[in-house]
């Protein structure tokens, strides 16, 4: 069976110990979370995750229906067929020093990056993209001197003119 | 009109026709009890150990398809109800928990007797709540009783903190429950129903394979109907036992581990399994990759998590079993012609059956000089009404119950079938015995289960609750013993409990009435005089130490690779 990487959004209420019983429902069933991210939504009383997870189809089936069980849980959306943008921020400490500091610079353009905070020896940029741009920018930026890394994770929403309630 | 958060409870208990706890008081729920003594329609159960309430609780549950409510204190009295929560939880069984907790201000302090009881049962209940404003109550315990026990049921936890229980609210009952993340669906689809009709009526060796969920969902008789229409065989896991009559010609009995070889024989050479309120276990399945490999599967099940977790399926069915089962019906009305020519097609399927049922029933070798734990089952199932109530405990006895007993009719048999959980028995029967005063319970345990839960002997006799237990004494923890004896070189580490407990004394001690035998011969009057008494009676029967419970499919092997003698 093919381990893909899924990307599954999850409305929830807003209640006392919600996120305690979806990241319990993944450790003990055994399921992989890649990056999970919460926060509140424009409406009252629902908060939104995305949860970036690895497994074949089966393992993706249940891990959409066990979701749906809980009681907790408003609805669950699969965006495994690529039909959302997906959208993630890296804040990234780079070391700059002389010879360097010119070379980051141009990644950091050509990423439509941002510096956010400088140093003489050091710069911190603020990068945001497909989590795959930011894979990339990383891999430019590690032979400079990565300092210190921070990613959100992923957060995804549907393609098109719909809301998730249709 | 204001009144305590403790009284609101009650009363809110009270709007869910709750009639009956179990419970045991201490410090953070002392406030409720002192609240109950002013509740008049509420009974209550003492019992000698919070997990014995729970399983009563369970017990009750199981017997009549109500809500059971347990009721215990912070720290060591609701951990002491975790595995009580855990084998409902894992048999689906409706209940609701009502734990105290220390006073908000405190929760995360490490108080006295506090514990994260919503953290420790997140995972073996459906959900739970921790009450932080007397107002919300009657919402909580409404929103708790729903989801207990509709869609596939199970346990539910309330955390109820002690200044909650102090604190004054209005009581208003919320007419109407609506959770916007809780929708079970319990239509069956009528285009799958049509689907599955179609595949039933082009079957040429069908199997119905029934589970637990369909005595959950009180559908026995419709399931019944359905198998008798189609003339379909039926085989049962041991928690579907009493959903369809075992003496009915089409009746295949247990499959599985223990199950019958025709059962078992039947699933490996069928070519359409409908699988109804069940989930194929491992225990059900044995090795899954040789598991009924010809044959195509519909499953039926109000759980969409239980479809297609262990093996494919070609139809799924996600609804209520009794709304499903009662569409089938309805479909075969219109397939009179359909139906005659399934009849036909049926013959040297029914031909095979009979053959696997002749060539090696379940079965075990009487004895004139020791007592064989199989004719204790038999004895007890000729002595007993058709609507008498067993429990049983886990272990050798509880598959000798499932295999001699006989099963008729659905909420007759209580035992822990997902978790497994010796102690279960004896506490189970008492919560049965109490909702059906007047009905026959009996309770089948081993003397290692037995003394799990041994002190609710103390409550039967205090309650009036005349439970007769038959405890089949081998000295040994059986089940583990023979895997020792077949897989283990003979090994017994740990399996022989050596001391011998004189159970009649012991019966007597709590004021029960004690009998024994190590005679076939007495067995039979044993019963009767148990039967005939009118309180808790233990009946000792001192068995065959090394008697096995065959057939087996050993863990990790094919449904038809069964130890048939050994």
């Amino acid at each position: 069976m093919h381990h893909t990487s899924h990307t599954i959004a999850v409305l929830v209420e807003n209640e006392f110990g919600v996120l305690a019983r979806v990241a319990g429902l993944f450790s003990g069933r055994g399921f992989n979370i890649e990056s999970l991210t919460v926060a509140p939504t424009n409406e009252e009383g629902l908060s939104r995750m995305t949860i970036v997870t690895r497994g074949d189809e089966n393992v993706l089936e249940q891990i959409t229906k066990q979701l749906n069980k809980l009681v907790d849980v408003i609805k669950v959306i699969d965006f495994s067929d690529g039909s959302a943008i997906e959208r993630e921020m890296a804040i990234i400490k780079v070391t700059a020093e002389e010879d360097s500091r010119a070379e980051v610079l141009r990644i950091v353009d050509i990423f439509r990056a941002k510096i956010i905070d400088v140093t003489p020896k050091s710069y911190t940029i603020e990068a945001t993209g497909a989590p795959a741009k930011i894979d990339a920018i990383l891999e430019l930026l590690r032979p400079l001197g990565l300092k210190e890394l921070v990613r959100t994770g992923a957060v995804a929403i549907g393609r098109g003119p719909k809301g998730w309630k249709g | 009109m204001k009144m305590n958060g403790a009284r609101i409870l009650l009363e809110s208990l009270k709007r869910e026709g709750v009639d009956l706890v179990f419970g045991y008081p201490g410090g953070t729920v002392i406030n409720l009890y002192d609240e109950l003594m002013n509740v008049r329609d509420i009974r209550h159960i003492l019992p000698r150990h919070e997990q014995g309430g729970t399983h009563a609780a369970d017990g009750y549950a199981r017997a009549t398809g109500k809500v059971g409510v347990a009721i215990a204190t912070s720290g060591p009295g609701a951990t002491n109800t975790v595995t009580g929560i855990a084998t409902a939880y894992m048999d689906s069984i409706p209940m609701v928990i009502i734990s105290g907790q220390v006073p908000i201000p405190l929760i995360g302090n490490d108080a006295f007797q506090e514990v994260d009881m919503i953290g420790i049962t997140r995972p073996i209940t459906k959900h739970s709540f921790l009450i932080r404003n007397p107002k919300d109550i009657p919402a909580i315990v409404r929103k708790a009783f729903y989801i207990a026990r509709s869609g596939r049921p199970g346990p539910v936890l309330i955390d109820f903190p002690k200044d909650v229980q102090i604190a004054q609210a209005e009581f208003k009952w919320p007419e109407q429950v609506d959770i916007r993340g809780y929708k079970p669906n319990l239509e069956g689809h009528p285009r799958q129903v049509e689907k599955a009709i179609q595949m039933m009526l082009a079957a040429r060796r069908p199997v119905i394979y029934v589970g637990g969920g369909v005595i959950l969902a009180n559908a026995a008789a419709d399931l019944t109907a359905l198998a008798r229409r189609l003339q379909f065989p039926v085989t049962t896991t041991l928690m579907g036992l009493g959903s369809f009559p075992e003496n009915d010609p089409l009746a295949l009995k247990m499959l599985g581990m223990h199950g019958a070889y025709a059962a078992n024989m039947a699933m490996t050479n069928s070519d359409l399994i409908l699988a109804v309120g069940a989930r194929f276990d491992d225990r059900v399945t044995g090795k899954i990759a040789t598991f009924a490999p010809h044959a195509k599967i519909i499953h039926v099940d109000v759980d969409p998590t239980s479809i297609r977790k262990n093996v494919r399926v070609d139809l799924p069915i996600v609804g209520d079993l009794q709304d499903v089962l009662a569409k089938m019906l309805v479909e075969l009305d219109s397939q009179a012609d359909g139906l005659a020519e399934l009849l036909k097609n049926l013959t040297a399927w029914h031909e095979d059956i009979s053959g696997w049922k002749e060539k090696h029933p379940i079965a075990y070798k009487q004895s004139t000089s020791v007592i064989k734990p199989q004719y204790v089952i038999q004895k007890l199932r000729e002595l007993s009404n058709d609507d008498a109530i067993m429990a049983t405990d886990v272990g050798q006895h509880q598959m000798w119950v499932a295999q001699f007993f006989g099963f008729q009719q659905p909420r007759t048999l209580l035992t822990s079938g997902g978790l497994g959980t010796m102690g279960f028995g004896l506490p189970s029967a008492m919560g049965a015995q109490a909702a059906f005063p007047k009905r026959q319970v009996l309770c089948v345990c081993g003397d290692g289960g037995v003394q799990m839960n041994i002190q609710e002997l103390a409550t039967m006799v205090q309650n009036r609750l005349p439970v007769k237990i038959a405890i089949l004494n081998n000295n040994f923890l059986g089940m583990v013993r023979q895997w020792q004896e077949l897989f283990f070189d003979k090994r017994y580490s740990q399996t022989c409990l050596e001391l011998p407990i004189d159970f009649v004394k012991l019966a007597e001690a709590y004021g029960a009435k004690g009998l024994r035998t190590d005679k076939p011969a007495e067995v039979e009057q044993v019963v009767k005089a148990a039967l005939a008494h009118n309180g808790p009676v233990v009946m000792e029967f001192k068995i065959a130490r090394e008697e096995k419970v065959l057939p087996m499919v050993p863990a990790g092997a094919s449904l038809n690779e069964m130890v048939l003698n050994a």
